[in-house]
């Protein structure tokens, strides 16, 4: 994505100087714009806030405590007073799946703020400085991207007594920096042998200033879309691992462990509406959040919805 | 060519090391073993005999001291023994889990490129009729539902509801032979072969539909349609070819994903796999099964990887590595 010059001329006519007031627009506003003339996108956004809303309004749709237990009512059919009835344990169904969203939303949007975290500072020390140490960060990262992610994971996660939310956003991250890693090294590279980065070098711009006044904002592009990307399989990776047991256990909800409960046979067969609302929770999230993934893609870089 | 091969397997060994010693510690660092169970001792059982357990199997040696003989004796294709399974050899146990999950994997392979090339080129030449918005759509569920939920809904309509389909396991009968056997095999893995499938049918539909639109649109394929060549043999001979070399890298790279995928799949289905061994063995703390499947699984990618490096390179002669 790069801000195309005025004097030249562009088909594209959201870059055609038409008036003053046009010129002064930033290509984070030029995307911003095609973005939300892309419908998909926009009405994923209105799924994404409101699920955000029904999970941290939880409180008030329901007046159960999603974790606690009760043994006079366990496996209950929906009912009025628990509208999708209960679960092996009495916990009440639908409480666990608002709350449960604040689980999958933490999860994913931490480990991906983590994961952007070490991606922006190695990939911005990989690409900007290059040499040994970008040969160092690159082959741990190739080593990384060759190990099985979940053979890793699920030793590290069979190792300690109790998973906690942060050290599961954690480990997380620490397993898969290295694919956003490489994406923001690789667009550095690119970046440095420009000419605007010469001239702010011989203006005697640091390399902290150089790094985040004219690296970071040329590679927002490519660095928001896969950062948005991630979330989405973050909140799979979150899911998948406690669906078998590995993820965050009971009694904090997550969609993953209540879809657990249907590898119980009877829960299968006779309360699919104890895990097919959770499924059809991850469903939702992950599809609207991939589609604003793809419509910032074309926002950033328009040719791409030309295929 | 052979050379590159060599390099590039002599450059896998120090990875394949560092997983091996990663898993090792970890594996170790874990509290409890597999003689007193996930963390806490049976109280009812004399610290003594635990004790002697860990002796017999080397369990009370500094870790560098386990991991240096685990090493060696795999350099001589000893994997060691289970401590869960009354001593029976690992790779006895891993064999007959290994077969069951690359048939598995294959099939699933088999589904995913018999349903994803076809739609992806029906796509590509028909963009925007009724089944190309269709195969969008699949594409975006495919990728965005979780496939352990997938393989519940599988289990829960076709196996409980309609009873087409077993839900769980490899064969109706243990012991069965020939053709039975094998129907009864293929029948067990419809459901978890589609399951582990979707997601890579997902990716590579959009990917065919995507490489076939951009090869269509190049200037060698308008030269061959303007010598007069039919419709048929410009896209077999000229836009296949070209329009599958990203397909068969994706396959390469694509196995760490399947082979991770299985474990879940297996869970799933209750699959006799690598998978289920895997998990089973990391909750009782089997650590040689561990190891043995850690080390198995990262070969695999391993070979997965070259494997695509070299079909990339028959597939497009241009491509040369030296």
């Amino acid at each position: 994505m790069q801000s195309t010059p005025q004097h030249t001329f562009s088909t594209d006519p959201d870059n055609q100087p038409q008036d003053d007031q046009l010129k002064s627009r930033s290509p984070f506003q030029l995307a911003m714009r095609r973005f939300l003339r892309n419908k998909l996108a926009v009405i994923s956004v209105f799924v994404i806030l409101i699920i955000i809303i029904l999970s941290v309004m939880a409180p008030v749709f329901t007046d159960q405590d999603p974790e606690q237990t009760d043994l006079f009512k366990i496996e209950e059919h929906p009912s009025k007073e628990n509208i999708l009835g209960t679960n092996g344990q009495g916990q009440d169904n639908f409480a666990r799946l608002l709350y449960g969203g604040r689980v999958s939303l933490i999860v994913g949007f931490s480990a991906m703020t983590f994961t952007l975290l070490i991606g922006v500072v190695l990939g911005s020390i990989a690409g900007y400085y290059g040499g040994i140490i970008d040969n160092i960060i690159m082959r741990a990262a190739d080593i990384m991207l060759m190990l099985p992610f979940l053979v890793l994971a699920l030793t590290i996660m069979a190792i300690v007594d109790r998973v906690t939310i942060p050290f599961f956003i954690t480990i997380i991250a620490l397993t898969t920096w290295p694919s956003l890693t490489r994406i923001i090294r690789g667009t550095y590279l690119s970046l440095r042998e420009q000419e605007f980065v010469l001239g702010a070098r011989a203006i005697g711009a640091s390399d902290f200033r150089i790094v985040f006044k004219h690296f970071i904002p040329n590679a927002i592009g490519p660095i928001v879309v896969n950062a948005t990307l991630m979330m989405a399989s973050y909140i799979i990776i979150e899911s998948a691992l406690s669906f078998i047991g590995f993820g965050i256990p009971q009694p904090t909800p997550t969609w993953g462990n209540m879809i657990s409960e249907a590898q119980n046979v009877r829960i299968l067969r006779d309360h699919p509406e104890a895990w097919i609302p959770p499924g059809f929770a991850i469903l939702i999230t992950v599809l609207a959040i991939n589609f604003i993934g793809d419509g910032l893609r074309d926002a950033f870089d328009p040719k791409s919805s030309q295929r | 060519m052979y050379q590159y091969i060599i390099r590039r397997t002599l450059v896998f060994i120090p990875m394949l090391f560092a997983l091996t010693v990663i898993v090792f510690t970890l594996a170790l660092l874990a509290p409890g073993d597999a003689f007193t169970g996930k963390s806490l001792a049976d109280p009812n059982v004399d610290p003594e005999v635990y004790e002697r357990q860990r002796e017999e199997a080397g369990l009370n040696d500094a870790i560098p001291v386990q991991y240096g003989r685990w090493i060696s004796n795999v350099a001589q294709g000893d994997f060691g023994k289970s401590l869960v399974f009354n001593g029976r050899s690992v790779s006895e146990l891993i064999e007959a889990r290994l077969a069951n999950t690359l048939y598995l994997g294959l099939f699933s392979l088999f589904i995913t490129l018999v349903v994803s090339i076809p739609i992806g080129i029906y796509s590509a030449k028909h963009p925007y009729s009724l089944l190309d918005y269709g195969a969008t759509g699949f594409g975006f569920l495919g990728l965005a539902i979780p496939n352990f939920f997938f393989g519940l809904i599988a289990i829960y309509v076709l196996a409980i509801q309609l009873d087409w389909f077993p839900a769980q396991g490899t064969l109706d009968e243990p012991g069965m032979t020939g053709i039975e056997a094998l129907k009864s095999r293929l029948h067990h893995m419809v459901l978890p072969g589609i399951t582990l499938g979707l997601a890579g049918t997902a990716t590579y539909m959009r990917y065919m539909r995507s490489e076939v639109l951009d090869v269509l649109g190049s200037d060698y394929i308008r030269t061959a349609r303007a010598k007069g060549m039919s419709d048929r043999n410009v896209l077999y001979k000229h836009t296949l070819r070209n329009a599958l070399i990203p397909i068969i890298t994706l396959m390469g790279f694509e196995i760490g994903m399947l082979l991770s995928g299985a474990v879940i799949t297996e869970q799933v289905f209750n699959y006799p796999g690598l998978g289920t061994l895997f998990l089973s063995s990391v909750v009782n703390r089997d650590f040689p099964v561990v190891m043995a499947i850690a080390m198995l699984l990262g070969i695999l990618i391993l070979v997965g990887n070259l494997l695509a490096d070299i079909f990339y390179s028959i597939i497009d002669p241009r491509i040369r590595y030296d």
